[in-house]
């Protein structure tokens, strides 16, 4: 790293320098201000470290059943939502993938179709209320179980696995489900990885579906919640069907910027950890047969 | 192929069948199923009378969406939207992901990587709430404009900031995480044609306008192809979030508009006309821009 830094060099690691500040420093005013005593919080201005440390935002939502409920919720819903989903789109896309099926080409242009048009939110909405499915989490897990993108990706990634790994386990007398399990998920995991991921995200981000299928806001996930609580503002959690007769506080800005680290805190812990499988950006490249 | 050694291979395809039942299942229940619905635009639909006793209507509710005020103004805000996410949202992305490239040091680059991919990762309902604690009226950035200008503006609550904070918006959350699919492409850049170009004497912008922005062009002309291909979407859950009485003229759009007249107001068959519309107006444009694609000489999506 002795090496003669250019004048160009320099400026775009500064210019980079600048982009990182600008997504690190927000969050860092945020934790700030979580951790901080109310009265501190209120005043409104920029700050990073605050001047008395101060855990009462933290220890007021997780005493609210309001808040551990929702948070509670978005657990259920990230490890079904995600263990339904990679199940129906593995079987099919790997179902898909074998080229000797018959009426393959078929199901493939059905399932390509879907990615370009869509009926629309009104009929989904009426579809799911026909199925009873209003006001359950069977609506929020049922509805984008898969997608045509993911049934692509998976499917082009099992076709280009050898054959002769298949025809080895074959020989050996391994059935279809063995070869599934025991030959084709083992060196999925790239993709089974970065797949997970994308639906854990989903399904943690959850909002619009769940404010639109769930009428009882008890059952609503975080984000929702979340939303009452930061954006739409005033009300107090602690007070709608109360069942805690905590502190009366109104939520002061530490107590939001708590709820928002505590919101985010999971996927932000998981994602660098998975970031070798998508970061190569390889499965994108190999939609492209 | 005779009936019987199709039967044949079905039966000796079985188990594939039977994986592929639930994703099956799926795609015919939650895609095609609702399509029926869209008959409903037709109608005058009433959930009390059902869908076999609602008078039909045929063209009226699109005739009067076309003639009606609303709809320029949608046309207008939704385009626009999309027109500023292609001009500036994707070069910003093309040029993050070219300057990225252009770091020595790997383990700087890894890093800003990571970082720039963080608010990917945060809902948009966070990204709201944060927007609304630093842009809001009597946010950060307005306290310290107050203080150092003595005046706020208005970055949430008017008409002219609408659009330019979206894009913001966009950029900050995901320009990172869109220089991933220009990272591999970068990567799969021979390195022999800058090791030819650098004994030839060439500077970085030269390898830049010879070598690597003709390395990518596939990557970009195809992305942004699928851009134009779908200017009819938006993206409902920033907008849904952004959007308030004081904003609403630029920042009503089709899908914002399906959503309240449709689902708010109960006006079925109205919103679900204006979602076909919409629709199909998409699925033009995408064959427009896949017949586009291959008069370039790139590869279609299909």
């Amino acid at each position: 790293m002795l090496r003669r830094f250019s004048l160009f060099e320099l400026f775009n690691s500064l210019f980079l320098l600048l982009l990182i500040a600008l997504v690190v420093l927000p969050f860092g005013y945020i934790f700030a201000v979580s951790f901080s005593a109310p009265s501190e919080s209120l005043a409104g201005t920029f700050y990073l470290i605050p001047k008395e440390w101060n855990t009462d935002a933290y220890k007021y939502l997780f005493s609210t059943s309001r808040f551990t409920g929702a948070i509670a919720n978005t657990v259920f819903l990230t490890v079904v939502g995600t263990a339904v989903n990679m199940a129906v789109s593995i079987t099919l896309a790997y179902a898909v993938s074998k080229k000797t099926l018959p009426g393959r080409n078929f199901m493939l242009m059905a399932i390509f179709f879907t990615m370009i048009f869509h009926s629309g939110l009104i009929p989904q909405y009426l579809l799911v209320k026909s199925l009873g499915l209003i006001n359950t989490y069977g609506a929020l897990i049922l509805v984008g179980a898969t997608n045509a993108f993911t049934i692509m990706v998976m499917k082009t990634f099992f076709q280009g696995l050898p054959e002769s790994l298949d025809e080895a386990a074959r020989i050996d007398g391994a059935g279809e489900v063995r070869i599934l399990l025991r030959v084709v998920l083992p060196l999925s995991m790239p993709i089974l990885a970065t797949f997970s991921l994308f639906f854990m995200v989903g399904h943690w981000n959850e909002f619009f579906n769940a404010i639109i299928y769930l009428n009882d806001t008890s059952k609503w996930p975080v984000q929702p919640l979340l939303r009452q609580m930061v954006i739409i503002g005033s009300s107090n959690i602690a007070s709608e069907g109360a069942m805690e007769q905590e502190l009366e506080a109104s939520l002061g800005p530490n107590v939001k910027m708590a709820a928002i680290l505590v919101a985010m805190a999971p996927l932000v812990a998981i994602y660098p950890f998975l970031q070798k499988y998508f970061a190569k950006g390889a499965l994108l490249g190999s939609v492209k047969e | 192929m005779s009936a019987a050694t199709t039967r044949k291979r079905i039966y000796k395809h079985r188990f594939f069948y039977l994986l592929a039942i639930p994703g099956l299942a799926y795609f015919a229940l939650f895609h095609y199923v609702p399509m029926w619905g869209l008959l409903l635009s037709f109608q005058d639909y009433s959930p009390y009378l059902g869908f076999l006793k609602s008078p039909w209507v045929g063209l009226d509710h699109f005739e009067r969406f076309f003639s009606n005020q609303d709809f320029v103004r949608l046309l207008i805000n939704t385009l626009m939207l999309s027109f500023y996410g292609l001009i500036v949202y994707f070069p910003f992305t093309i040029a993050l992901a070219l300057l990225m490239n252009e770091v020595r040091w790997k383990l700087y680059r890894k890093l800003a990587q990571t970082v720039l991919y963080l608010p990917h990762f945060v809902s948009w309902v966070i990204i709201a709430g944060m927007t609304i604690i630093f842009f809001g009226p009597s946010g950060i950035v307005n306290q310290f404009l107050e203080q150092w200008f003595g005046r706020t503006v208005p970055f949430l609550m008017s008409n002219e900031w609408f659009r330019p904070m979206m894009v913001l918006q966009a950029i900050w959350k995901d320009a990172g995480w869109g220089t991933i699919i220009f990272m591999a492409a970068l990567a799969g850049i021979n390195p022999e044609l800058y090791e030819a170009a650098k004994v030839d004497g060439a500077g970085r912008l030269r390898n830049i306008w010879h070598i690597t922005l003709p390395g990518i062009k596939s990557t970009i002309v195809i992305l942004a192809l699928l851009r134009l291909g779908s200017s009819f979407d938006s993206n409902f859950l920033q907008i849904f979030l952004m959007s308030n009485n004081l904003n609403m003229e630029v920042s009503d759009v089709f899908d914002l508009y399906v959503y309240r007249v449709g689902l708010l107001q109960g006006n079925y068959s109205f919103a679900i006309a204006v979602g076909l519309f919409k629709s199909v107006a998409s699925i033009i444009l995408v064959l427009a821009a896949n017949y586009a694609a291959k008069k370039l000489g790139e590869d279609g999506i299909f």
